[in-house]
């Protein structure tokens, strides 16, 4: 119960977290004009085809204490960034980055240009553009990016290995806790909460296809 | 009210799809009122608005309205679109659909305080007839109600001009009119240029004060709608208000003594004569006719006022609703419209001989 409570704080913090970072790095990928923009873009897509022990490895290097990240953070705050809560979310929002931008790309492209236009000629810029325009009509890209990044965190495993390794309480999530339980032979305990993850994981995918199928809608009676 | 309130002189080129660089190089001067931009789809009526608007950028040249600089590629002047007090008004609306047509209205207004603002757009909703939608979302409406919501919506902000892109486009002519008469009347009090783009040749006539002519990037023709359309001077213009008979043809002889030439039609035997004009023998040129402008007989006609009776071929009839379309072989290739009743009266059938009658002035040089 400890471990599932911990993956969904953490969860939750990464998703919230990604959609106040996401959303300008977002919005520069869809609006740019920048010719060299597929770097970035390619950067963003990264973790999408590492294996998370490279990106986790990374992560550990960097967070540890001869770590760029991790003298920083002691300098700061005095302690590591290794092996805490807060490191964990550090290498999880970088894991699930894509996740959550590259909905939020789809969605803000997808906004009638023509609409950008309108808005300008009314007098807008694009601060006011984008608040009444653009992220009210990306709304269901807004959703997907929240409930993929959320889902995602939540399953991630490789990751949290490397950076978190298995601290009752504070690093260990789920999936460490299910791995732990079947090393164990306690498949019960394991299949109890893989039940669990299998059901909250399923929930939430649930929510993206419907909100993409456009179940629910928002602006339009058709 | 003779000074011009909008003068755009610019030259823009882009990328055409799968051509060469497409090039617009216009000079056109707007006075109060409704001035037609007409032009077949392709000749750049859009990007001509979108430079006055300041969505796309001209290479060079100066943009002025009312005395302002919008741009000036001189010193590298460009106003942003929020700041040149334009309305614009696609051809697809591009109202917010996730706003009700209130809040549509109102967008433009939010630099102003509640209750001005709420006054505002009740006027404008009122006076567009559209004051019982104001709760609405645009998919709920019907397709005039949207033209009307768009035009309140760009007129609501008081700009200093107006550029409409085909907005009326699909609407019945009756509900088309009836908007316009309600743009007229809120341009009564106010006066600014409004530019409205169509390639509707019933829309010239229906709208047109002043009309101006826009083929392949340049302007072929303005004035009023009679001088530009009637005698056109290009041949796609002439394609596109619907000259059925574009033919080319190589100058003979003039005879400046009766104001006509003669014409040879196509490689030889079609001789025909034409209106005076700046030409040498040997000339190439196209004339233009139009279908419905030309008689045709069973009989050679005689003692006629018309320049022109050619003896030909009669090789094809098709009835299209209320018209004959008939092509007729006179060394050149001619198509002429008549009436059903004419081909029953006439007892026309393909491969009859056939005369026909065309006016000297009926042939237009393009």
């Amino acid at each position: 119960m400890e471990a599932l409570l911990l993956s969904l704080r953490l969860a939750i913090s990464v998703s919230a977290l990604l959609l106040v970072i996401g959303i300008p790095i977002a919005y520069w990928l869809a609006f740019s004009t920048w010719r060299g923009k597929f770097l970035l873009e390619s950067l963003v897509a990264l973790p999408l085809v590492l294996p998370p022990t490279v990106l986790g490895f990374y992560a550990l290097l960097a967070m540890g204490p001869r770590g760029p990240l991790g003298k920083f953070w002691i300098a700061l705050f005095g302690h590591g960034l290794a092996f805490t809560f807060t490191g964990l979310l550090f290498a999880s929002v970088l894991y699930s980055f894509p996740f959550a931008v590259q909905p939020l790309v789809a969605s803000f492209e997808s906004v009638d240009k023509k609409l950008l236009d309108a808005s300008a000629l009314l007098g807008a810029g694009n601060w006011r553009t984008f608040l009444r325009v653009i992220l009210p009509l990306s709304l269901p890209g807004v959703i997907t990016a929240l409930v993929l990044s959320f889902a995602h965190t939540l399953g991630e495993f490789g990751v949290v290995l490397m950076v978190g390794g298995n601290l009752a309480g504070v690093t260990r999530t789920v999936s460490i806790d299910i791995y732990d339980h079947v090393q164990s032979l306690e498949y019960a305990e394991a299949n109890g909460m893989a039940l669990v993850l299998l059901l909250i994981s399923f929930a939430v995918l649930s929510v993206v296809y419907a909100v993409n199928r456009r179940v629910w809608t928002f602006w339009t009676a058709k | 009210m003779n000074s011009a309130m909008l003068i755009a002189k610019f030259s823009k080129s882009y990328p055409a799809a799968g051509g060469p660089a497409f090039l617009l190089n216009v000079f056109i001067e707007l006075q109060a009122g409704f001035t037609i931009l007409f032009g077949s789809s392709g000749a750049g009526k859009s990007t001509l608005l979108d430079c006055i608007a300041g969505i796309a950028r001209p290479d060079t040249g100066v943009i002025l309205l009312n005395g302002r600089t919008l741009f000036d590629s001189a010193t590298g002047a460009s106003l942003p679109p929020q700041m040149r007090d334009t309305a614009y008004v696609f051809q697809t609306l591009a109202l917010f659909p996730h706003l009700s047509v209130e809040a549509n209205v109102a967008y433009g207004l939010s630099h102003l305080p509640e209750p001005e603002r709420d006054s505002r757009v009740t006027d404008i909703l009122q006076l567009f007839r559209i004051a019982h939608l104001r709760s609405r979302k645009p998919a709920l409406i019907s397709g005039g109600e949207r033209q009307r919501v768009a035009l309140a919506r760009s007129l609501v902000t008081n700009p200093q001009t107006l550029l409409l892109d085909e907005p009326l486009v699909g609407l019945d002519a009756g509900l088309k009119s009836a908007i316009v008469n309600d743009l007229r009347a809120w341009n009564a009090s106010r006066q600014i240029p409004i530019l409205y783009v169509t390639h509707s040749r019933e829309e010239v006539d229906s709208l047109g004060e002043c009309v101006i002519a826009l083929e392949n990037g340049a302007v072929v023709g303005s004035g009023s709608p009679r001088e530009v359309l009637e005698a056109p001077r290009n041949r796609q213009l002439a394609q596109a208000i619907g000259f059925e008979n574009i033919l080319e043809g190589t100058v003979l002889q003039l005879r400046p003594s009766d104001g006509v030439m003669r014409v040879q039609l196509g490689a030889n035997t079609c001789e025909i004569e034409v209106p005076l004009s700046h030409a040498s023998p040997g000339d190439r040129l196209n004339v233009a006719v139009r279908a419905g402008d030309i008689l045709l007989a069973t009989a050679k006609p005689v003692q006629l006022s018309a320049g022109n009776v050619l003896e030909g071929n009669l090789e094809h009839l098709d009835q299209r609703g209320s018209i004959v379309i008939a092509r007729v072989n006179c060394g050149a290739t001619f198509i002429v419209h008549i009436t059903p009743r004419a081909v029953r009266s006439l007892a026309l059938a393909p491969g009859q001989k056939v005369w026909l009658v065309l006016k000297t002035h009926s042939c237009h040089l393009v």
